[in-house]
């Protein structure tokens, strides 16, 4: 029973509490109008402390497509944040007026500390600094699951930052958890998985490799990520690093035919848009799948999914 | 040798990492009681070599969570009518709550007014504890 609970990292939610979301999200995609009011008299608090555009806009995206509607901030500059009130008052304050929130902040275990001043209203981690980002890990199991049929027993490369992509690790602990899963983590060295991530899987479950070119034949899913600018002190060492993967068509060629290629998004460099038209690319299937899932989460979390 | 007198009621904390004492004074704040207080540094341990030890002649009551933070080794010893009546052991706490503070530097509660942050025990031979709200580990004691 999902029914008011808060979403704060994915390890929250049980598998079988995570297919049933995946399962709600097969249904609103195969029957959209037939979702189109179940959230009808509902309102999302829509609490962005930094910019986002696809978060944000698939959350509200998604209340709307579900016939509720959004109040809220995307400028803490708007709040009584800056007037000075805590958070605890504001979440306070929020459930006075709303039936669900989504909160995006820049400090890492925000989400987490807002849950406890919710008594009724779910609350929705839409990404806490480098902490979590659980929304984006459903997501990308939604993707998986339509395009490869279920998350058991894929050989998934993760490739780019993976010392600091919070996707990244919430996707791998979530992965981790399902049957056959086998990682290849394909990073410069500077930018491997950590310890703290790689002590939680089974060491027979992975392998570190710098070279994509070798292990793309293996893989039945390659993870894309950013470079991300903002983490890095150096400019020059940003610039040597965030070229370090471009995959291109001629890469392409070395993988499987029913390989899938996915990405966050943003990209900057790390896919070349000439493999945008391969079939196999499917990160924009993914953003789409995103407001879907989103979907799903509310009307789960919600409790109004039988109301259809 | 200096020699203190036998305690009539209290707590003696024995088994002390020599070092460790005075941080144990501090922590449990017994500068601030008004009952008497001694604290021995480096005494001869045939167990230890050398260890810290403190007798306080008092009815508070000890917080065991600090205590177990800074050296899970100690041993506490409990006296009434001059008489040990209970000796406990201590170890690293599973959960500490209220006690620790995060110090990473861009977890919420750096920004927040949080009063009890729960800590969670990940690896006992480095005393590593997990901050529940940001996951990052950190050590009560700077130096470990």
């Amino acid at each position: 029973m999902l029914k008011g609970r808060h979403l704060i990292e994915p390890g929250d939610f049980q598998l079988n509490e995570i297919e049933s979301i995946m399962q709600l999200a097969d249904n609103i995609i195969a029957d959209p109008e037939g979702y189109s009011l179940v959230c009808k008299g509902k309102l999302l608090a829509s609490l962005f402390y930094e910019p986002s555009t696809r978060t944000r806009f698939s959350f509200e995206a998604a209340m709307l497509r579900l016939g509720g509607e959004i109040i809220g901030f995307d400028d803490p500059n708007n709040s009584s944040v800056s007037k000075g009130e805590s958070l605890g008052d504001t979440i306070r304050t929020i459930e006075c007026y709303s039936d669900i929130a989504v909160i995006r902040h820049p400090r890492e275990g925000t989400a987490r500390l807002v849950s406890k001043f919710a008594n009724e209203m779910p609350i929705i981690n839409a990404g806490d600094g480098g902490h979590e980002h659980p929304t984006q890990t459903l997501t990308d199991l939604l993707t998986i699951r339509k395009f490869k049929g279920s998350c058991d027993n894929h050989v998934v490369g993760v490739c780019g930052d993976l010392l600091f992509g919070r996707t990244i690790h919430s996707l791998v602990k979530t992965l981790s958890r399902y049957q056959g899963i086998r990682f290849v983590f394909i990073s410069p060295t500077e930018l491997k998985m950590p310890a703290h991530i790689l002590n939680q899987l089974d060491p027979k479950s992975y392998q570190e490799t710098t070279s994509l070119d070798e292990v793309i034949n293996s893989l039945d899913i390659l993870y894309m990520s950013r470079v991300q600018r903002e983490r890095f002190v150096s400019e020059e060492e940003y610039l040597r690093l965030k070229n370090y993967y471009i995959l291109d068509k001629k890469k392409m060629k070395g993988a499987k035919p029913d390989m899938i290629v996915m990405h966050p998004l943003p990209r900057v460099n790390e896919i070349a848009t000439e493999v945008d038209a391969d079939p196999r690319a499917v990160y924009f299937a993914q953003a789409k799948y995103g407001m879907y899932v989103r979907m799903a989460l509310i009307a789960k979390l919600l409790g109004v999914e039988d109301r259809k | 040798m200096i020699n203190v007198s036998k305690l009539k009621k209290g707590i003696i904390i024995d088994h002390i990492e020599a070092g460790h004492g005075f941080e144990i004074y501090k922590e449990l704040h017994l500068n601030d009681i008004d009952d008497v207080v001694v604290l021995l540094k480096n005494i001869p341990s045939k167990k230890m070599k050398q260890k810290d030890l403190i007798k306080i002649e008092t009815d508070m009551q000890i917080d065991m969570t600090v205590l177990g933070l800074i050296d899970p080794n100690v041993t506490i010893n409990f006296v009434k009518n001059g008489e040990l009546y209970k000796k406990i052991s201590l170890t690293l706490p599973k959960v500490v709550n209220g006690i620790m503070t995060c110090k990473n530097p861009r977890c919420i509660t750096q920004y927040e007014d949080v009063k009890e942050i729960k800590f969670f025990l990940v690896n006992e031979d480095k005393k590593q504890y997990r901050c529940e709200y940001c996951d990052a580990y950190t050590t009560f004691i700077d130096e470990e």
